[in-house]
């Protein structure tokens, strides 16, 4: 099959819409497919080869934060020349209803066309504003895919219609089969995020942190990601600092061994998450995990069977839970156990497989993708003008 | 002619001009939808015809015991010789037997371990996880060409022309939970 996948996001930002179209991307070329992405990029950057630059993208503020978009007529030339030349029998939008190249494929293209929603903000202003332009485009597209049930839910809300869920996929297997460094093993809490984006909760970690050394003298916490260290434990008092060990940005290979060797894996997040990959992959490396009750989280941690769960942005409950597990490594090994066969339904064999039915649901009979001719309206618009 | 007059003319022309084109454009778009919810019929269609030849596959295998071959052939049977009225109650009371017959995790084993049963587990597995998926595609598009169909430009222009108003396919397609589950 033919299969033209739309990223809205520059390429060469690392986030996770990209790394789920990098790996679905890989897994559809793995079994066989052709697979052509089209995303945003500098020129400089070297691409894989599967990936087509759409152009630089321009930093603009949206949706809170500033957002490195496509859009304009040198967008919209480029979007078309890849749908003709592609020639595919499906394209595969991101986002698309986001103000980028997700939003230009789904005016420049006709034919069978799937898209994911990956985020679920509560219902916006703009969202409202925009609704009479969007429905245009939206209405073009034959499939949608939402990341959760939660996902889906918010999509119904704004949207209407209907969407089937498909979650994000993680290969499990390079999780698994990571190898433990014993630097990082014996009583210690994991975190992976941004440190300064408060969304990701490392806040109410700090704040619960005291508290769990106090039961807990042991304890370190393993802090991955990029932000102001200096700022992150500003809060805390001065001889806990030490506890708190900082491994800045890393690899994806020692992500996985960062989740193999800690005894527990905390997600404090405190909103603005529709899905959770991190959790997916700390479920995979076998890691036992504490998460806030967010309900994309309690979904993924299939409502606490495979993770604990608490109140959201409550430190004590974080505290009490953490204390709690550190404690108990037989509970561990059980959550670790229930996690790991969980977790095979996000593997990319059974989610890649999900998304091909949905290919093939869509691409029956139907003819493969071209450009949006406006030709007819024109030939039509000379009938209607009045002859004067 | 007076100056006035011209200029009234004139403004008169443009303005039905970009009404016409708008127009024009909602037909398109119109167009379309409808389009699009043919192809999503036929997939759904294609997908309906699928599940019941697996079934039948099944049923006549002789894997499975007589009860249970019955009750499967009568339904899938039934699924498949429906007229276009019946064709929902059908499906649905084809659904309902594969979740009869495949309640009990046994009888899927029971399939698996016959010869060629696991391909034809796996075949009737995706066409009970497809059913669903398609359906869900369908409605979805025969709910934006209502929304558009009972707009009043729509209503007033007669752009729909004489398309039948745009029904949703209702039936039950709760998958047998054993079969279709992930692990």
């Amino acid at each position: 099959m033919k299969i033209g996948i739309v990223c809205p996001y520059s390429w060469d930002v690392p986030g996770g819409v990209q790394f789920h179209i990098r790996d679905l991307a890989e897994h559809l070329i793995r079994l066989g497919h052709e697979v052509s992405v089209l995303a945003p990029a500098d020129d400089e950057t070297p691409l894989p080869p599967y990936v087509v630059s759409a152009g630089r993208a321009v930093p603009v503020p949206y949706n809170g934060s500033v957002a490195r978009l496509n859009f304009g007529f040198l967008s919209a030339a480029r979007v078309r020349r890849w749908l003709h030349d592609g020639v595919f029998d499906v394209i595969h939008i991101h986002e698309p209803a986001s103000p980028s190249l997700g939003l230009l494929s789904c005016w420049a293209a006709q034919g069978p066309i799937v898209a994911t929603f990956h985020t679920s903000n509560p219902r916006s202003r703009a969202m409202i504003a925009a609704y009479p332009i969007l429905q245009p485009a939206l209405e073009k597209i034959s499939a949608r895919i939402a990341v959760s049930e939660y996902a889906r839910r918010t999509l119904v809300e704004h949207l209407g219609g209907d969407a089937v869920v498909i979650p994000n996929g993680v290969d499990v297997d390079f999780f698994a089969k990571a190898e433990a460094n014993p630097d990082w093993s014996g009583q210690t809490l994991g975190f992976i995020g941004r440190i300064d984006e408060p969304r990701k909760g490392l806040p109410v970690l700090m704040a619960a942190f005291p508290k769990i050394v106090e039961a807990c003298p042991d304890v370190r916490l393993l802090v991955a990601g990029r932000g102001d260290e200096e700022e992150a434990v500003a809060s805390l008092p001065a001889e806990l600092r030490a506890r708190v060990e900082f491994l800045g940005m890393v690899s994806d290979e020692d992500k996985a061994r960062l989740l193999r060797s800690v005894d527990v894996y905390v997600a404090p997040n405190t909103g603005g998450e529709s899905f959770g990959i991190i959790l997916v992959e700390a479920l995979s490396a076998g890691a036992a995990v504490l998460a806030s009750d967010l309900d994309a989280f309690a979904q993924v941690l299939d409502q606490g069977a495979a993770g604990e769960l608490f109140a959201n942005e409550d430190a004590d409950a974080l505290a009490a839970g953490a204390v709690a597990l550190l404690r108990d490594p037989e509970r561990r090994a059980e959550l670790s156990a229930r996690g790991s066969a969980h977790v095979r339904r996000f593997d990319w064999s059974t989610v890649g497989a999900d998304i091909l039915a949905v290919y093939e649901t869509v691409t029956d009979g139907a003819a493969a993708v071209a450009t949006d001719e406006r030709v007819r309206l024109r030939t039509r618009l000379g009938l209607t003008r009045d002859p004067s | 002619m007076s100056r006035a007059v011209i200029e009234t003319l004139v403004w008169t022309a443009l303005a039905l001009g970009v009404i016409g084109v708008y127009l024009s454009w909602t037909a398109g778009r119109l167009d379309r939808l409808h389009s699009r919810m043919d192809a999503a019929r036929a997939a759904l269609d294609a997908q309906l015809v699928r599940r019941a030849s697996v079934v039948l596959e099944v049923a006549t295998s002789g894997v499975l015991d007589p009860a249970s071959s019955i009750v499967l052939y009568e339904a899938a049977h039934g699924a498949r010789q429906a007229e276009e009225e019946q064709r929902e109650v059908a499906e649905s009371e084809l659904s309902q037997a594969l979740r009869a017959v495949f309640a009990d995790a046994a009888q899927v084993d029971l399939l698996k371990a016959a010869p060629g049963g696991e391909a034809a587990a796996e075949e009737l597995a995706a066409a009970v996880r497809r059913v669903p998926m398609a359906r869900r595609f369908h409605n979805d598009a025969v709910r934006a060409a209502r929304a558009l169909r009972r707009h009043r430009k729509v209503r007033w222009f007669r752009l729909a022309g004489h398309a039948p108003f745009p029904l949703a396919f209702e039936m039950d397609d709760e998958p047998p939970a054993d079969l279709a589950d992930r692990p």
